[in-house]
């Protein structure tokens, strides 16, 4: 990934550019119920990531060949604003958005209880308004409490983080440099209690002990993010018991 | 992937297939951890820059490399440029349909792509005529003819070995022809669950009956280069980790028999 480069991405007191230690995550928060319009909605900033999900859903699928007798079917659009990213980016989808609406879809669907169902689609949009880095796994982690807010039954909340290689170590929830120049990219999502992997893909040099490393580094980050998750989720629907009274 | 013109492998025979297993045994006789012998014939197309005819099974793709000249990117001016596009061609199978890349040949495409480039196959800087201006473009393109589960597998090995023929055609812009630079070769294997077994290179009725899918590409320093989950079900860490020291081993072994430097 990324060329040579002079940048040094852990400095000499073991810390990274910004400052994070290896195991570190950056400030995440999240919040639903943020569209009017949409089943269910959400907005997660984590690190310089802003994304914004809407759900629509389960309805009847279309065009009528997509329809599944026997399950619902789960369509994800991953896409990015033109200008999320440092050079404008031309709108509509390019081939790494398809791929990640692909595996973003997939994710999902090995969650939500499509059974339940039949002859429906489920559409979550994923519109990344500023990109940092991580933001499949960002829209993902925000698409789940999305269609948790729309009602939809799921399995377990599907909850994500990037590790990766930079500067010769793994490290939690690469930043923008680390992703451009560090040596490896590890994306995992997981079924938040289980640790079911329902998305994982990888690119860069690791060796199988690195990529092990990496996993439990992943793995106790994702407890963590299911907090904020379950807090999202709970502030909207905990009713205040002082409105009770007359 | 891809369902059946029927849609539906009739109850009966995914039946057998699961019974057998759990016997350790497959359908077409194989063990759960055997890859199908590949047949490799390089330089099938000889007006291509290099190219293999890779069956797989009754698997069919043929890759064919061209190689010309062109301006590198802005970001990496001191670098040649690759690009690798996969054609579900109709001819290989019922539901395939003719236009605009599908989801699946584009997920294809860039899991070999991945493995390629993450996996050093090319020395790029040596595709550079003129810093920031005039570099060699290497193009791969693979037309699946025949599909019987596991493309990418069979895609990649076709990618591989045609690139390892290609010759740089200096000769069309007043230079030397000279052989494409490949040092590193990416082996990447495919696993598929079905139940709670894992089935490395699945053919057409294992894909139809199984879960998740997991692709894992090494390269000779048994480093892992490149994966990619697909497909709907889920895999445990364990899973994961055994699905990794099975590419390992496997990619040696195709290495050595197949990809012999």
């Amino acid at each position: 990934m990324g060329t040579a480069s002079d940048i040094k991405l852990i400095g000499d007191d073991g810390l990274r550019l910004d400052g994070r230690g290896l195991d570190e995550l950056r400030p995440i928060k999240m919040e639903i119920n943020v569209l009017n319009r949409a089943d269910g909605s959400s907005y997660i900033e984590w690190g310089g990531n802003k994304i914004m999900v809407a759900v629509y859903g389960p309805r009847e699928a279309y065009p009528k060949h997509n329809q599944d007798i026997n399950k619902a079917f789960v369509r994800a659009r991953y896409n990015m604003a033109a200008f999320s990213v440092d050079e404008r980016k031309r709108p509509g989808p390019d081939r790494r958005s398809q791929e990640i609406s692909k595996v973003l879809s997939e994710a999902l669907e090995s969650a939500i209880m499509t059974e339940l169902f039949p002859r429906t689609q489920i559409d979550v949009f994923i519109e990344v308004l500023q990109a940092d880095a991580g933001t499949r796994i960002a829209g993902l982690t925000a698409s789940s409490i999305a269609v948790a807010a729309a009602g939809i039954p799921m399995r377990d909340l599907v909850v994500g983080c990037t590790a990766g290689k930079a500067g010769g170590k793994v490290v939690l929830d690469l930043s923008k440099d680390e992703d451009n120049f560090g040596e490896a990219d590890l994306p995992i999502a997981v079924l938040a209690r289980s640790k079911k992997i329902v998305l994982m893909q990888m690119d860069g040099d690791m060796t199988l002990e690195e990529i092990d490393q990496a996993h439990s580094m992943i793995f106790s980050a994702t407890d963590r993010i299911y907090q904020i998750q379950r807090e999202a989720l709970e502030s909207k629907y905990t009713v205040d018991a002082s409105q009770w009274g007359e | 992937m891809p369902r059946d013109e029927v849609g539906i492998l009739s109850e009966i025979k995914k039946n057998y297939i699961i019974r057998k297993l759990e016997e350790g045994k497959r359908g077409d006789g194989r063990s759960v951890d055997s890859f199908r012998e590949p047949i490799i014939q390089t330089n099938y197309v000889p007006r291509a820059a290099g190219s293999a005819m890779v069956s797989l099974g009754k698997t069919r793709v043929l890759a064919g490399i061209k190689i010309e000249l062109g301006e590198p990117f802005p970001d990496t001016p001191n670098q040649g440029v690759l690009t690798t596009n996969v054609e579900m061609l109709p001819m290989a199978f019922p539901t395939f349909e003719a236009g605009p890349p599908s989801e699946i040949s584009i997920e294809l495409a860039r899991v070999v792509d991945r493995g390629i480039r993450e996996g050093k196959t090319m020395d790029l800087q040596k595709l550079v005529v003129e810093p920031g201006k005039k570099v060699w473009i290497v193009f791969i393109d693979i037309d699946v003819l025949d599909y019987d589960g596991n493309l990418i597998d069979a895609c990649t090995l076709a990618a591989v070995s045609a690139l390892r023929t290609s010759v740089v055609p200096g000769s069309t812009a007043e230079l030397k022809d000279f052989a494409l630079p490949v040092d590193n070769i990416p082996v990447s294997v495919t696993m598929v669950k079905i139940g709670d077994k894992m089935v490395v290179d699945p053919n057409l009725e294992e894909e139809q009956i199984s879960s998740g899918r997991i692709t894992v590409t090494t390269t000779q320093d048994g480093h892992v280069r490149a994966m990619q989950k697909g497909n709907i079900g889920y895999f445990t860490w364990d899973e994961i980790s055994s699905a990794i020291t099975t590419s390992q081993r496997l990619g040696k072994e195709i290495r050595e028999k197949y990809l012999k430097v």
